[in-house]
């Protein structure tokens, strides 16, 4: 009940606020943040001096910031469009953290500074807040617990390194060039942070900003002195903390993260697609390369598309449009149960019309081979979407779909999509393939690929978990209902059962953790001592929920 | 029909039978990529018949390559089974024979081609040993059963295709339920010869081709990859048997014949009698190929400098690959075909001076359109400028000219090229590189005397003894006199000229070498001060001594050597219309061939505006709300967080996450997610 009541506050309540809250609220956040290791800080506020001087707070300066900056890719791509390689190893994929991180930093002070124009509608956070507020003061006991759960993940819900970077500009905004940390005294004023602020983040009181935000001001001017000394443990120090750079925000931590498989549907229909016609006219430059890839695949060649976005939709018109009028084979390699012999069979028995079984996929292989190089006149075009899926990408497969696709009569043309796609094959197979390369980045979103899948943020069978779990509770005697707690050895789970009654014997307690069992609520795996240890296969939000409702109806 | 399903991931579409009757030909597809209808049937019909050349050209070459050492493993297996097939029954044959002959073939890394090789080898022992060969592959034998049953299938399945028909039946029969052991092996070998000997005289013919009692041969195509067990198993149990039915193994090895010794302990290694054979380096086998496709006037279409580069490259860095050089070329072919229109007049002089008659007004425009057709109208006078450039007669009649000149540049070029090469790639330290396709991409690239390594390599044939310059310019004059230019008749007269110089130099300086030397003279004198003046004099003289015959010679051969360079070594794109013969787009050929899949996803992710071209990303950046980059930023940062960002298929996924937990107002579509 009051699950669904929050949920639905935080759906609909769109609520702009002040940017004195908003503030408000980030310091709030930072406060906590302070807690974090203490290395980090120091790397942090570190590197903040650094970046504060590069900082202006005028809207040109970030601009053009920007603009170097993408202007900088743009040339890589420009280069990479037209020669393929100016983009080395080591900058594909690194993410450029601390890069993206000191922007966030700019930003965040740039808000900080810049009050009077932004207006920042974060409908995940804030209006959570005040929509939670009222409600505190006539929640029971059992909400209590809730709350504090959801407060954690309410605070968490700010980046990470967001809430660390903008612990120090609002305290010390002016005094900021001189400050440079040593290591003991920040020590100590953390310290003392740490107290106030877990103190504070109990009450959530609006002083916390102004408690938090006087220990920094007080060390400010006293650093500068054994600057050098610790220069050289600093910069150790600083590279040993490679904890930094990864963010603990996960799915998990994410406050209303999982939909229904209906919902996030339609809120990807609402969503209208970005930058349609240049996706078109993309398309469009693609779909003018059919007939090229027709006389390529003809000359001896195979034909593999590469690049972000779905390339289903591209194929398929190829297909329409140039293969109506000879024998094809399409296979969906994203199809969760597809195989080789599944190709294999769907050639023998639908295409050279074979009745009868193969020994294995080499035997029947061999036997296409044969027919195919007897009969000159069998021509067939197999289009593979997603060469490179979960059930193709093994050596076998791809072994066998390489010696297929070197049959002269055989013409292939894949996609691949994975970004190491091409590590399947080695030499010998890239020869038997003979590819022709050609780059389509459709952008189009993978949704025929990815309809098989379980999207991430889909609330997984957890609606089903949850009313199994409470119908099977129901149904259960009032002494087995208990039982349900956690995973734990199955001993100390008996000694526990019987300490609160509910069961007399070994027996009875296995008798009724059969029900849960045959529901799938209740996994039994032997640890490494071999004793029995009972797991329960639910995800916790689910398991909370659970222990919500159940107190409701208690 | 769709191919959509829940249960099914394969679609096989069939056309009704009345539609297949329109099934369109190649040559339907390359007229329809066209922009240019022009000519575009003729254009393929030349491109198809090139292809063809280029391909039997190649073949014929690999196969010269390869004769020698094929001659030479015949005569082996001739060797190894001498005495079995003279059917003695001494004892001292009996022992020694334990040992299982073997020839160790040593390919190279160039795994991809080895496939040809062996298949080849195949052929040649087939027609001329034995028809009983089993070609053999790690990663069909797992274990040595296996590699027993792929064996002895491989073995029966050559026996037929021996045998008549009739006896098919019998042999598919016993292939599926032979117990695959050495015993049925040797059982099926008795039966099989005997059968060969017991055949009718009309089939005598088949088998009077190989030898009596032909040797069972067995390869391993790559040696490496079988599991040592395996291996030692085999040879063990085969030379269990070798008294009774003649085996060879042929082990091919990509590495060195060291690794026989690693993967067989001696006392298996011990039961083999491995001889060793050598084939010819992938780097020499390239050089041969270039030498005999790409220099020579034999095929009219060539290969820019930056195309040759990456062919090369993709051959150095990547395979070492002849046969994937070989197709790069040929893709070459198709793309020149292709994409341009004006590739109709590359083919052989004559029939392009034909084909130059015919041209349609579009083409003489095309011609018009090219860069180095109109620098050479530039440089005409004016009432010339107009007719080319209004009439079609005098344009076409100019093109003739043009290709001809052409023409002419190619039968000096590749000739001159060749004698360059014979000075450069005999000087120390190689400054213009040691291989000719490094010389040739230099002079393509530009004014090779222009270089510096060009100045520095002069430089140092001006150093070179008299031998050397003897045997250089004696082979130079081989090259020029073996070649088909029209004007080499008279650098040959000149190189011959210097030849015999050199000649006359020997005599004089036998001569020299009687008069008498100063330091005779020194001898005489004894006062201190007239030998310290006559040192001094020596020392003057020295320094400003005039040059001997020898170097002047010397100097006259490079200064001559040099005029040829300058005279002949333009790079080709100095060269009018050499738009039609030269294949330049280089990028084309990166992409298709060594393409960047990883690159593609990164520039797609974190710049696609260099797909989608209309709107410029600082624009883009100022429309927006400072909040929306800011929330944008974040969304960004919780992308770059998850690991599964990785996974193109997932991308979408975390997006709609970012959008439905706090984007929902703002976020319009995904790409501004992306970009952030």
């Amino acid at each position: 009940m009051s699950l669904a009541e929050c949920r639905s506050a935080g759906a609909l309540e769109v609520k702009f606020v002040p940017d004195e809250d908003v503030l408000r609220h980030i310091a709030d956040d930072a406060g906590v943040k302070v807690q974090k290791g203490k290395s980090q800080l120091i790397v942090n506020t570190k590197r903040f001096v650094k970046k504060l001087e590069a900082i202006s707070d005028d809207e040109a300066q970030e601009i053009l910031e920007e603009k170097n900056y993408v202007a900088v890719l743009g040339l890589c791509g420009e280069e990479s469009m037209t020669n393929g390689s100016s983009v080395g190893g080591g900058e594909v994929y690194t993410f450029q953290t601390p890069k993206r991180s000191n922007k966030m930093a700019e930003l965040a002070s740039e808000l900080a500074q810049t009050p009077g124009q932004s207006v920042v509608p974060d409908p995940s956070e804030c209006p959570e807040k005040t929509a939670r507020t009222p409600q505190s003061s006539k929640r029971s006991s059992s909400n209590q617990v809730q709350q504090k759960t959801k407060k954690n993940e309410f605070v968490s819900t700010t980046p990470y390194r967001l809430r660390r970077r903008l612990a120090a500009p609002d305290a010390q905004l002016e005094s900021e060039s001189e400050y440079s940390a040593s290591c003991s005294e920040e020590e100590e004023v953390e310290e003392a942070q740490k107290e106030v602020s877990t103190v504070l983040s109990h009450q959530k009181t609006p002083a916390k900003t102004k408690a938090v935000s006087t220990p920094p001001s007080r060390k400010t001017l006293t650093k500068k002195k054994d600057n050098m000394n610790n220069l050289v443990e600093e910069y150790f120090e600083a590279h040993s903390s490679s904890k930094v750079l990864t963010s603990d925000r996960t799915l998990q931590k994410l406050r209303r993260k999982r939909l229904n498989q209906q919902t996030l549907h339609d809120l990807l229909q609402k969503s209208p697609l970005a930058y349609a016609a240049e996706i078109k006219e993309l398309n469009q430059q693609y779909e003018s390369l059919f007939s090229k890839w027709m006389l390529q695949l003809h000359l001896g060649f195979n034909i593999v598309l590469y690049g972000l976005g779905s390339k289903h939709d591209l194929l398929e018109k190829f297909r329409t449009s140039m293969l109506q009028d000879s024998v094809h084979l399409v296979v969906n390699g994203y199809f969760p149960s597809i195989t080789v012999k599944s190709v294999l069979n769907s050639i023998t028995e639908e295409v050279l019309d074979h009745i009868g079984t193969f020994r294995s996929p080499l035997d029947q292989l061999e036997f296409i081979m044969k027919r195919f190089k007897e009969d000159s006149s069998l021509e067939l075009y197999v289009l593979i979407h997603n060469l490179d899926s979960q059930m193709l990408r093994g050596e076998r497969s791809q072994q066998i779909l390489a010696q297929l696709s070197s049959l002269p009569s055989i013409y292939l043309i894949a996609s691949i999509d994975h970004i190491n796609a091409p590590l399947m094959w080695d030499q010998a197979k890239q020869s038997l393939y003979n590819w022709l390369w050609y780059e389509t980045t459709t952008f189009s979103p993978y949704v025929e690929e990815t309809s098989y899948e379980n999207s991430l943020l889909v609330q997984q069978s957890g609606s089903l978990a949850l009313s199994s779990l409470t119908h099977v509770l129901h149904s259960l005697t009032p002494n087995a209902r208990n039982q349900s707690s956690l995973g734990l050895s199955f001993q100390d789970f008996y000694q526990q059962c019987r300490e609160a009654f509910l069961v007399n014997s070994d027996l009875t307690l296995r008798a009724q953790l059969t029900e849960f069992r045959d529901h799938k609520l209740i996994r039994t795996k032997r640890g490494a001592d071999g004793v029995e240890y009972l797991l329960i296969p639910v995800d916790d939000s689910t398991l909370t929920d659970f222990l919500e409702k159940e107190d409701e109806d208690v | 029909m769709s191919t959509r399903s829940l249960s099914k991931g394969c679609f096989v579409f069939k056309p009704s039978p009345k539609r297949r009757k329109v099934s369109r030909t190649t040559a339907d597809y390359f007229r329809e990529g066209n922009s240019d209808l022009e000519d575009s049937e003729l254009r393929f019909a030349t491109c198809q018949s090139l292809q063809k050349q280029v391909k039997s050209e190649t073949e014929q070459i690999e196969e010269e390559l390869n004769e020698q050492l094929f001659d030479n493993l015949v005569s082996f297996l001739r060797r190894s089974h001498s005495a079995f097939q003279e059917k003695t029954t001494e004892w001292t044959w009996r022992t020694k024979s334990r040992e299982i002959p073997t020839a160790a073939l040593v390919l190279g890394v160039n795994v991809t081609d080895h496939d040809f090789t062996f298949r080849s080898l195949s052929e040649v022992l087939q027609n001329n040993v034995t028809p009983y060969i089993a070609l053999l592959e790690a990663k069909d034998c797992p274990g040595i059963k296996n590699l027993m049953q792929k064996l002895l299938g491989q073995l029966m399945n050559c026996c037929i295709d021996v045998g008549s028909s009739e006896e098919e039946d019998y042999e598919q029969v016993s292939h599926t339920r032979v117990r695959c052991s050495m015993t049925s092996l040797i059982n099926w070998y008795e039966s099989a010869t005997k059968r060969t000997d017991s055949e009718t005289p009309g089939k005598k013919r088949t088998s009077s081709r190989h030898w009596q009692s032909p040797p069972v041969v067995v390869i391993f195509k790559d040696m490496e990859s079988f599991t040592t067990k395996v291996l030692q198993d085999f040879v063990v149990i085969s030379s269990q048997h070798i008294g009774e039915f003649p085996l060879v193994l042929i082990f091919g090895i990509a590495t060195s014949p060291m690794i026989i010794h690693s993967l067989l302990p001696h006392s298996v290694s011990s039961l083999l009698c491995i001889e060793l054979f050598q084939s010819l380096s992938c780097k020499d086998h390239l050089s041969t190929i270039i030498d005999k496709v790409l220099l020579t006037t034999q095929f009219p279409l060539k290969l820019s400098e930056k195309v040759l580069q990456v062919l090369i490259n993709i051959f150095l860095y990547h395979d070492f690959s002849v046969q994937n050089f070989i197709k790069g070329f040929q893709l070459c072919i198709v793309e020149h075909f292709h994409s341009n229109p004006l590739s109709i007049l590359c083919c052989q002089l004559e029939e392009a001076k034909r084909r130059v008659n015919s041209l349609s007004h579009n083409q003489c425009e095309n011609v018009r359109r090219l860069p180095s057709f109109r620098r050479y109208v530039e440089s005409q006078v004016s009432e010339k400028q107009i007719a080319l450039l209004t009439a079609d007669s005098s344009l076409k009649e100019a093109v003739r000219k043009l290709l001809e000149d052409l023409n002419v540049y190619h039968e000096n070029y590749f000739p001159i090229l060749r004698c360059l090469h014979v000075f450069t790639s005999s000087l120390p330290k190689y400054p213009l590189g040691k291989q000719i396709r490094e010389l040739h991409c230099a002079c393509l690239e530009n004014r090779v005397w222009e270089t510096e390594e060009y100045e520095s390599s002069l430089q140092l044939a001006r150093m070179l003894n008299k031998s050397d310059l003897v045997t250089m310019l004696q082979k130079c004059v081989e090259i020029l006199v073996s070649s088909p230019g029209r004007e080499f008749d008279e650098i040959v007269e000149r190189l011959k000229e210097f030849l015999t110089q050199f000649q006359k130099l020997e005599e004089t300086y036998q001569e020299r070498d009687e008069s008498v030397s100063p330091q005779k003279e020194l001898q005489k004198k004894t006062n201190l001060y007239n030998l310290q003046k006559t040192l001094l004099e020596l020392k003057e003289s020295r320094r400003s001594k005039k040059l001997t015959k020898f170097e002047m010679l010397r100097f006259e051969v490079v200064d001559y050597i040099d005029s040829l360079v300058r005279r002949y070594l333009v790079p080709a794109d100095h060269k009018t219309l050499h738009e039609i013969v030269y294949f330049n787009t280089a990028s084309v050929l990166r992409e298709h061939l060594n393409a960047a899949p990883r690159i593609a996803l990164h520039t797609a992710l974190n710049n696609p505006y260099s797909y989608l071209k209309e709107s410029s990303p600082v624009i883009y950046f100022a429309k927006c709300e400072p909040e929306v980059r800011f929330i944008l930023r974040r969304s960004t940062h919780k992308i770059k967080c998850h690991s599964v960002f990785i996974d193109p298929l997932k991308i979408q996924q975390v997006v709609t996450w970012s959008i439905s937990s706090s984007l929902l107002r703002i976020v319009s579509g995904q790409e501004n997610v992306i970009f952030g």
